[in-house]
């Protein structure tokens, strides 16, 4: 495997966390670091990937991880082409891997892809012949997310060696869950995952991580508490009784936080329904909450992404140096 | 390596005599080296001692160069596109890759479009077989009207139109007093149900349910969704004294709860699919959907259950479970994708891994594949006995190759054991003594026949 410019290992695409080494991730994180900097400056805008193309092709409604890849690639001087699904022939019929080939054929350097079902991602980066990086596929990885929780935390708390980490409520249906508990024990954090047992896949206990049903037990003694959203619009049936039960017995208030360290951290991926698994009082407690940090991590991220997996040199067959 | 499939041989006719082969014969249970001698289509004599010192004059022979010579495989669960997705796969072209794969008879599943749910239908499979003249095909019947699930189908009716059984196929029968109904209306025409027993509600995922699932983000099918309903049909057929076969046996549970009914002197038996002896859920890693099967694969704990339960003739037979899908039915995400793989070419070679490892011999392997399947629907073929029509295969055991989903014969290449090396192969096989398949390097030995 080469390196590049970064020191980090040249990994062909980014589909997922499960599998990459702790060296991989570390890397990933220190490239992001250089571009918080750069992001906080008055002057935005590197030309490191002057010349490239990425295609944001999003099969899933999504205005903030498709913002942040925009922003993240326009910065570092990539043309960036949104493809807007509900208006391409994907509506006509036309299938994922017809989608893929036509792309593919423009000569993309990099497709970032969002599709609501799982391994669609792996699948379509098996037609083409450039970059893919998955921005989250159905049940399965969203692993930019997963960099920028790491992030964030170890700006925060230095390291993530040690810590007692609590992901909270809808696991079940999480793809952030999963690419987090990958990157969160590859790093050498425990993992606790907590919430009602309907909402908890088969056999998570066997991915390495300690089950609980109930926040009081799950939230002893973390340092991080991260929680989920309520994705009741990939629900078919009932997981729940109700928004008000949910809320009672596994939304976070201040209540329930103190059966954390005095001062865990509060982190959530976004969108969130307030109300209904963040009381609003945690989620805009400056001391506590760290959502807004996460966001920013977001954009220093899937720069550090971008440039590792299509910056540097190429030569004439296009192969990356 | 390649061979041909024959459809011009006329009727066999006069005598011929298949010497110097490794005789398998299921009923039996003997395995020796001997011949066979064919009559105008049928078994006139076979045995360790015939023709100890070669065919006699003026017979045809073909010498088998002690290859093995087994009763032709009874294939009792296959699918082919014809009626309504003959781009999937004709009659013709499923009679072709059960030729190439050892089968002299195959029964057809209903789930076509339309449903063989009208005698018409059940005459129109016969009519096709013999316009193709190769392997002997057969049909069952849907259980209920439209695979629905809700009326019964018109059994008597069906039955008399040659419906070797009745079925909903994949579509299980959630509703129990309908199979109820079933099997009581079924025991005035003495016919036989096979069922699919997977509980509706809990079946609905795109794998089976456990930690693969989990790391793969994909919705599960718990295996306890088989035993609920096994458990219950058993049930069902202690109430009514009906006939019930119970199809593609996945789980460690089922296999038990099947045992326990057989002992109590039940009238149940059931099969299973070589997907389930020998693959398990690590095949869908990587999202492959050629591995996306009804009902899912599962766990290596149930996949060893299910190896014993064959070993111990908890489960009588093996079916190839033969479903083709194209590519825009398998190149899609998985949880798109429809389930099923072909299976006609390959059930011979991937069973024989359990000859190989020592679970079952080479008799006990063709009761479940030839004998005990054709005594269940009572076919004639099967077995090799006096009178009996010369339906047989010619086989090798040694022959060692992977499988590649590019050789096969079938219209569409959807094989969930693309790649995987085995040991065995069909040499040639004969219907009612014609020869319909003969591989190339045995083409010249058979080349009197």
């Amino acid at each position: 495997m080469t390196k590049n410019s970064a020191g980090v290992p040249r990994l062909p695409h980014l589909l997922g966390i499960e599998g990459l080494s702790p060296e991989t991730i570390s890397g990933l994180l220190d490239l992001s670091e250089t571009y918080i900097d750069q992001n906080r400056s008055i002057d935005k805008r590197r030309d490191k990937l002057a010349g490239r193309t990425v295609i944001n092709l999003f099969f899933e409604n999504s205005t903030r991880t498709r913002t942040s890849f925009e922003v993240a690639a326009k910065r570092l001087g990539s043309d960036v082409i949104n493809m807007d699904v509900a208006t391409s022939s994907v509506k006509k019929g036309e299938t994922l891997l017809d989608t893929a080939m036509t792309l593919n054929a423009m000569r993309p350097d990099a497709i970032v892809v969002r599709h609501a079902e799982s391994g669609a991602v792996n699948l379509l980066s098996q037609k083409v012949n450039c970059t893919v990086i998955n921005a989250g596929d159905g049940q399965h990885e969203h692993p930019t997310q997963a960099l920028l929780d790491a992030l964030a935390i170890r700006r925060r708390l230095g390291s993530l060696q040690g810590l007692l980490v609590a992901i909270c409520g809808d696991i079940m249906h999480s793809r952030v869950a999963r690419s987090n508990i990958h990157l969160l024990q590859i790093m050498g954090a425990r993992v606790r995952v907590v919430g009602p047992p309907t909402l908890m896949p088969t056999d998570i206990d066997r991915m390495g991580v300690e089950v609980h049903y109930n926040m009081r037990t799950g939230l002893k003694d973390v340092d991080i508490v991260m929680m989920l959203r309520l994705q009741t619009e990939r629900m078919q049936g009932s997981f729940v009784p109700s928004i008000s039960e949910y809320f009672r017995f596994y939304g976070l208030d201040h209540e329930k936080l103190k059966f954390a360290k005095p001062n865990a951290l509060v982190m959530h991926p976004g969108p969130m329904n307030r109300g209904v698994e963040i009381d609003s009082e945690v989620a805009d407690d400056l001391d506590r909450s760290i959502i807004h940090e996460q966001v920013e991590m977001g954009v220093a991220v899937r720069m550090a992404c971008l440039d590792a997996l299509i910056g540097g040199q190429r030569n004439s067959m296009g192969v990356t140096i | 390596m390649s061979g041909n499939v024959i459809r011009t041989a006329p009727p066999h006719a006069g005598s011929t005599a298949y010497i110097n082969a490794r005789i398998v014969d299921p009923v039996a249970n003997a395995e020796y080296l001997g011949a066979v001698l064919i009559s105008d289509g049928r078994i006139a004599d076979f045995g360790p001692n015939l023709f100890a010192s070669g065919a006699p004059y003026g017979i045809q022979s073909v010498d088998c160069g002690g290859l093995y010579l087994a009763p032709g495989i009874v294939d009792a669960r296959v699918h082919t596109g014809e009626p309504g997705e003959e781009h999937k796969e004709t009659l013709e072209s499923a009679g072709i890759a059960a030729a190439a794969g050892g089968i002299t008879s195959m029964v057809l599943l209903p789930d076509n479009d339309p449903p063989f749910d009208d005698a018409s239908l059940i005459e129109f499979v016969a009519r096709r077989a013999r316009q193709i003249k190769l392997t002997n095909m057969y049909a069952y019947a849907a259980l209920t009207v439209g695979l629905e699930g809700q009326h019964l189908s018109e059994m008597g009716l069906l039955a008399e139109a040659g419906a070797l059984a009745f079925t909903d196929a994949d579509h299980a029968i959630g509703n129990a007093q309908v199979l109820r109904r079933a099997l009581y209306y079924a025991k005035a025409f003495d016919a036989l149900i096979i069922h699919l027993p997977q509980e509706p509600t809990l079946s609905g995922g795109n794998m089976t349910s456990g930690e693969m699932a989990t790391r793969m983000g994909l919705s599960g099918s718990p295996p306890l969704a088989e035993v609920m309903l096994v458990e219950r049909d058993i049930r069902l057929v202690e109430m009514t004294g009906g006939r019930l076969h119970l199809t593609k046996i996945s789980t460690a549970e089922s296999v038990k709860a099947i045992a326990a009914a057989k002992a109590r002197g039940l009238r149940i038996t059931c099969d299973t699919a070589p997907a389930y002896f020998a693959l398990n859920d690590l095949a869908v890693g990587d999202y492959r959907t050629f591995g996306k099967l009804m009902p899912p694969l599962r766990s290596e704990s149930d996949r060893l259950a299910v190896v014993q339960g064959l070993a111990d003739g908890t489960i009588d037979t093996i079916v190839s479970d033969h479903r083709p899908q194209d590519q825009d039915s398998k190149r899609v995400p998985f949880a798109q994708a429809l389930p099923g793989g072909i299976g006609l070419e390959t059930l011979l070679p991937v069973s024989l891994d359990l000859v190989h490892n020592r679970q079952l011999t080479l008799p006990q392997l063709f009761r479940r594949l030839s004998t005990a399947p054709a005594a269940l629907l009572n076919l004639p073929g099967g077995k090799l006995a006096k009178g009996a029509p010369a339906d047989l295969v010619v086989f090798d055991t040694d022959y060692a190759y992977k499988i590649d989903r590019d050789d096969l014969w079938s219209k569409t290449k959807n094989s969930p054991f693309d790649e995987r090396p085995v040991q065995g192969r069909v040499m040639a096989t004969i219907v009612a003594g014609r020869t319909i398949y003969r591989e190339d390097s045995f083409a010249d030995k058979a080349a009197a026949a």
